[in-house]
C-alpha cells in the first residue's frame, strides 16, 4: 500500500521487510522495519524503541534540588547535559539567578560534554560505519604515513608507527577476541576507503580512545568529580580559591591551569586528528549522500551556552535557537516552550494512552500510562514480534511535535540553523569544508553532513572552551569569586507552587525538563530528550519521524548486511539504548538481521 | 598494585540497579587502602576505559543474566569475565562493559587480574522499580564475596566505626533515600 504522508514522503509497505532489531535474548531498545522495492531500496520504514519512561513516577514527592542526580541517570552519557538541564529548570521554577561564574563554569561543563561525546561518537561509535578494519591489515605503512602526512601537522604519523599497529590489529583481529571488531560488515560493498585511509583512521580510534580521558578531567576539576560530576541549584558546587593549595575541591590556579593545558590539547587533537579525518573520510563518501530525512525541510534548535548569565534570549545563546519548516531557510520561528501549543507528545502509535489520542498534550501536562497492544496487521505475538503494524500503536517512544510538524535535533540542525541565520562562526566552516570537498550546501543534508556537523560542532566546542575558561580567569583576577546563590536555597522561601522549564543543547538534540513543583516537592516532572524528537514514531497525522525520514529511498548493497541502516542511525547519535547490535547468549555481540 | 572496585548498571530499571548497589554497600561497610578505588560507574560504558586502564586489578559487581534463579551470585574470575559483563546493554551507547576491556586489551594496558561478582536478576524492566527481593538479599553476600577476593588479593579492607557522611551516593540517590516510597 502507498501513502504519502504530510511532510513529504511516499511509503510503500509492500515490498519485502527487513527487520534490524538488536534483541535477541534480551528485550527492549531500537528496532528497525524497512521496506525495499525490487531493486533493495528502502521505500518504507518504522523505528520503535523501549525508552525510559515516566521518570515522573520516581520524582513525584522528592525535593525540587536533588531532581538533577535522578535525571543524570536516565543516560550513560548524557549525565552532565540532564543535571544541566534540570537544575535550569528548577531555577526557572524558583526565579533563581545565578552567579556569572556559574554560568562560565556551566558552560565549561556543558562544552567539555559536547567535544567529549562528539570525539568518542565519531572515533568509536560511528567510524566503523564508514572504516572497513580488516580492510586496514592489507594496507602499506609507508604509503599510510603519506597519507597522514599529507593531511595533518599531527606527529604520529611515521611508517613504523602504522607498521606497528598493523601488526598489533592483527593479532587482535585473528586472536577472534570479543571487540569492537568483531561484529562488523566487513568487506561490505559500502565500505568505499583505500586500506591506507582505513589504517590511518583505526591509528586515530586508539589514540582517540587515549585521549578522551584528559578531557574528562575538566569535569573532575569543576564537578568534583567523575563519573557524576555534581551539580546545584543556584550555581556551581565549587568554591574558588585561588591562592588556596590544599583546599578539597576548590578552584584554584594550579587546577585552573590544568583545565587550560587540557584545552589546549583538546583544540590541537580535534584541528589536527578529527577534522582532518573527517574530510578525508567524506571525501571517498560524497557520492554517497543518502539519509538526509527531515533535515532538509524541518529542524529545530533550543539553543545552549549563554553568553550572560540568566539570559536565555537567542542573543544571549551561542548555540542557535529556533525552528525551520518547510525547508524555509529565510525564516526562522521563535521557540516558546511553555506555551501550549508548541511542544507536545502524541501517542497514536506509541504504546501510551490518553484520555483523548488525537490530541497532543504539552509536557507540564504529560501523562505516561503504558498501553501495550498490537495492531492487526502484527506478524508474531507479543513476546515475539516478527513484523510490526505500523498503522497501529508500534513503539514505548511518544511522536514530540513543534506545532505538529516533526522535526529532526542535533548537531546538523544546530548547523543548518546557524547557518541560515548567516552567523559567521556556522557558516564559513561549513561553507570551508563544503568546498574542501567539492560539494553544494545541499550535501549537508545527509548522514554524511550529519557526521560533518558533529565534527565541526566539536571544533567550535573546543575553541568556545578556550573563550570561556579565559572569561573565568578574567572574572576571578576582577575579584569575582561568586559561585552559587544560595538566597532561595530554603524551601521556606519558595512560592506554594511553582512550574517552570529548562532546556540545553545536548549532544544528540534538543532537550528539556518541565517541573511543577507543589509544597516545596515535585509534582510532576516530564523530560523530552533528543531521541524522542529524532526516534519518534508517526503522529496522528502520519507524519513520520527523522529516524524513519532519514533512511527512506537509500538503496541497500545487501539486505542480509544493513550497513547502511546502521550507518544512517549511529549518524544521530541516538541516546536510547540504542545498540544496533547486541548480545547472543554466548557472549558475541551481534545484529539480527531477519529478511522476510 | 592499584585496584579498581566498581560497580555498574543503572539504579533507575529495577534490578539492573544491583551492581551500583553493591559497591555502595560496600563502601558504606567497609575503608579500604588508599591504592584502591571504589567506583559508582553507573552506565558510563565506554567512558570508563580510562579506570580499567589504570587499574592493575579490577573486581566488577553487576547484574548478570546467567538464566540461574534471581538472586543467585555468581563469581568470575580473569579470563571468564569478558563473556560475562553486562545483563542489560544499559551503557546505552552499545558499549557494554565486554567492550570496556577490549578496549583496554586494544591499548595495552589490561589488568592482570580480573573478578567479576554478578547476581542473576529477576526484574530488568521495572523502570523506577526497586530492587527484586532475592537480588537485594545477595548484596551482603556478594560484599562477603568481594572482600574474600580482595583479601585473595592482599588488599585489606577494615569495617567502619560509623556510617560515613554522604556515601558513594547522594542527592537521594543512595539506595535507602533512593528505595523509600515518595510520599504526597
Amino acid at each position: 500500500m502507498t501513502i504519502q504522508t504530510p511532510n513529504g514522503f511516499t511509503l510503500d509497505n509492500s515490498g519485502k521487510r527487513v527487520v534490524v532489531d538488536p534483541v535477541t535474548r534480551i528485550e527492549g531498545h531500537l528496532r528497525v522495519e524497512v521496506n525495499l522495492d525490487k531493486d533493495n531500496v528502502i521505500r518504507n520504514a518504522v523505528s520503535t524503541g523501549t525508552m525510559w519512561r515516566g521518570i515522573e513516577v520516581i520524582l513525584r514527592g522528592r525535593d525540587p534540588r536533588d531532581a538533577w542526580a535522578f535525571t543524570e541517570r536516565i543516560c550513560g552519557v548524557c549525565t552532565g547535559t540532564h543535571a544541566l538541564t534540570s537544575v535550569r529548570a528548577v531555577e526557572n521554577a524558583l526565579k533563581i539567578a545565578i552567579p556569572e561564574n556559574a554560568n562560565i563554569i556551566r558552560n565549561l561543563m556543558q562544552l567539555t560534554l559536547q567535544v567529549h561525546d562528539h570525539l568518542v561518537h565519531f572515533y568509536h561509535l560511528h567510524a566503523l560505519d564508514w572504516v572497513d578494519v580488516v580492510s586496514a591489515l592489507k594496507a602499506d605503512p609507508k604509503a599510510t604515513s603519506a597519507l597522514a602526512q599529507s593531511i595533518s601537522p599531527w606527529p604520529l604519523s611515521s611508517p613504523g608507527y602504522f607498521k606497528d599497529l598493523q601488526i598489533r590489529l592483527t593479532k587482535f583481529v585473528e586472536s577472534g577476541q570479543l571487540g569492537p571488531f568483531k561484529n562488523g560488515y566487513w568487506g561490505h560493498p559500502a565500505y568505499k576507503l583505500p586500506p591506507e585511509a582505513n589504517l590511518m583512521a583505526v591509528a586515530h580510534y586508539l589514540e582517540a580512545l587515549d585521549f578522551q580521558k584528559e578531557i574528562v578531567k575538566i569535569h573532575t576539576v569543576y564537578g568534583g568529580k567523575n563519573p557524576h560530576p555534581n551539580w546545584l541549584v543556584g550555581g556551581v558546587p565549587c568554591a574558588i580559591n585561588i591562592d588556596g593549595t590544599g583546599a578539597v575541591g576548590a578552584i584554584n590556579i594550579e587546577r585552573l591551569n590544568l583545565v587550560s593545558s587540557i584545552i589546549d590539547q583538546s583544540i590541537a587533537f580535534v584541528e589536527q586528528v578529527y577534522i582532518p579525518d573527517l574530510i578525508a573520510i567524506a571525501g571517498f563518501y560524497k557520492d554517497w549522500l543518502y539519509g538526509g530525512g527531515l533535515s532538509s525541510t524541518s529542524v529545530m534548535s533550543y539553543g545552549d551556552i549563554p553568553e550572560y548569565a540568566n539570559d536565555y534570549s537567542d542573543k544571549s545563546l551561542q548555540l542557535p535557537r529556533g525552528v525551520i519548516l518547510n525547508g524555509n531557510l529565510k525564516e526562522i520561528h521563535p521557540i516558546d516552550l511553555e506555551a501550549p501549543d508548541q511542544v507536545q507528545e502524541f501517542v497514536t502509535h506509541s504504546w501510551y494512552k490518553y484520555p483523548d489520542e488525537a490530541r497532543g498534550l504539552h509536557p507540564y501536562d504529560g501523562v505516561t500510562e503504558p498501553n501495550f497492544k498490537l495492531g492487526p496487521a502484527t506478524k508474531g505475538t507479543k513476546t515475539d514480534i516478527e513484523a510490526l503494524d505500523e498503522s497501529a500503536k508500534y513503539s514505548f517512544i511518544k511522536a514530540p511535535r513543534w506545532k505538529g510538524n516533526a522535526v529532526e535535533v542535533g548537531p546538523l540542525a544546530r548547523y543548518i540553523i546557524g547557518y541560515a541565520q548567516g552567523k559567521a562562526e556556522f557558516k564559513e566552516p561549513t561553507d570551508k569544508l563544503l568546498a574542501a570537498l567539492g560539494v553544494p550546501v545541499t550535501a549537508l543534508f545527509s548522514t554524511l553532513g550529519r557526521t560533518a556537523a558533529r565534527g565541526l560542532e566539536c571544533q567550535w566546542a573546543a575553541q568556545k572552551l578556550r573563550y570561556y575558561q579565559d572569561k573565568l580567569v578574567a572574572n576571578i583576577k576582577a575579584g569575582d569569586l561568586a559561585t552559587a546563590n544560595t538566597d532561595k536555597w530554603l524551601p521556606s522561601s519558595w512560592p506554594k507552587e511553582a512550574k517552570g522549564v529548562g532546556f540545553t543543547e545536548a549532544p544528540r538534540g534538543a532537550l528539556a525538563h518541565w517541573i511543577k513543583i507543589k509544597d516545596t516537592k515535585i509534582d510532576n516532572y516530564q523530560c523530552v530528550v533528543p531521541t524522542t524528537w529524532n526516534g519518534s514514531p508517526r503522529d496522528p497525522q502520519g507524519n513520520i519521524g527523522a529516524f524513519e525520514a532519514a533512511l527512506m529511498n537509500t538503496p541497500m548493497a545487501d539486505p542480509n548486511q544493513p550497513l547502511e541502516i546502521i550507518r544512517t542511525l549511529h549518524s544521530f547519535d541516538p541516546c536510547l539504548a540504542c545498540s544496533t547490535h547486541v548480545m547472543s547468549p554466548d557472549g558475541q555481540e551481534m545484529a539480527t538481521v531477519t529478511v522476510r | 598494585m592499584t585496584t579498581l572496585v566498581l560497580g555498574i548498571g543503572n539504579i533507575l530499571w529495577g534490578d539492573e540497579g544491583f551492581g551500583v548497589r553493591a559497591v555502595e554497600a560496600l563502601h558504606r561497610g567497609y575503608v579500604l587502602p588508599n591504592d584502591v578505588t571504589v567506583m559508582d560507574g553507573g552506565t558510563q560504558g565506554l567512558y570508563l576505559v580510562q579506570f580499567v586502564t589504570a587499574a592493575d586489578r579490577l573486581l566488577v559487581f553487576d547484574a548478570i543474566d546467567y538464566g540461574l534463579a534471581p538472586g543467585t551470585l555468581k563469581i568470575v574470575r580473569d579470563g571468564e569475565v569478558p563473556k560475562f559483563t553486562g545483563a542489560k546493554k544499559m551503557s546505552l551507547h552499545q558499549t557494554g562493559f565486554q567492550e570496556v576491556l577490549s578496549a583496554a586489551d586494544l591499548l595495552r594496558r589490561y589488568p592482570g587480574k580480573l573478578a567479576l561478582v554478578g547476581c542473576q536478576p529477576l526484574d530488568l524492566e521495572n523502570w523506577g522499580g526497586p530492587l527484586t527481593a532475592p537480588v537485594r538479599d545477595t548484596i551482603a553476600p556478594a560484599v562477603d564475596a568481594a572482600l574474600a577476593i580482595l583479601s585473595e588479593w592482599g588488599v585489606p579492607a577494615t569495617p567502619r566505626a560509623t556510617a560515613e557522611d554522604g556515601g558513594l551516593l547522594a542527592h537521594d540517590i543512595d539506595f535507602l533515600a533512593y528505595e523509600r516510597r515518595a510520599v504526597g
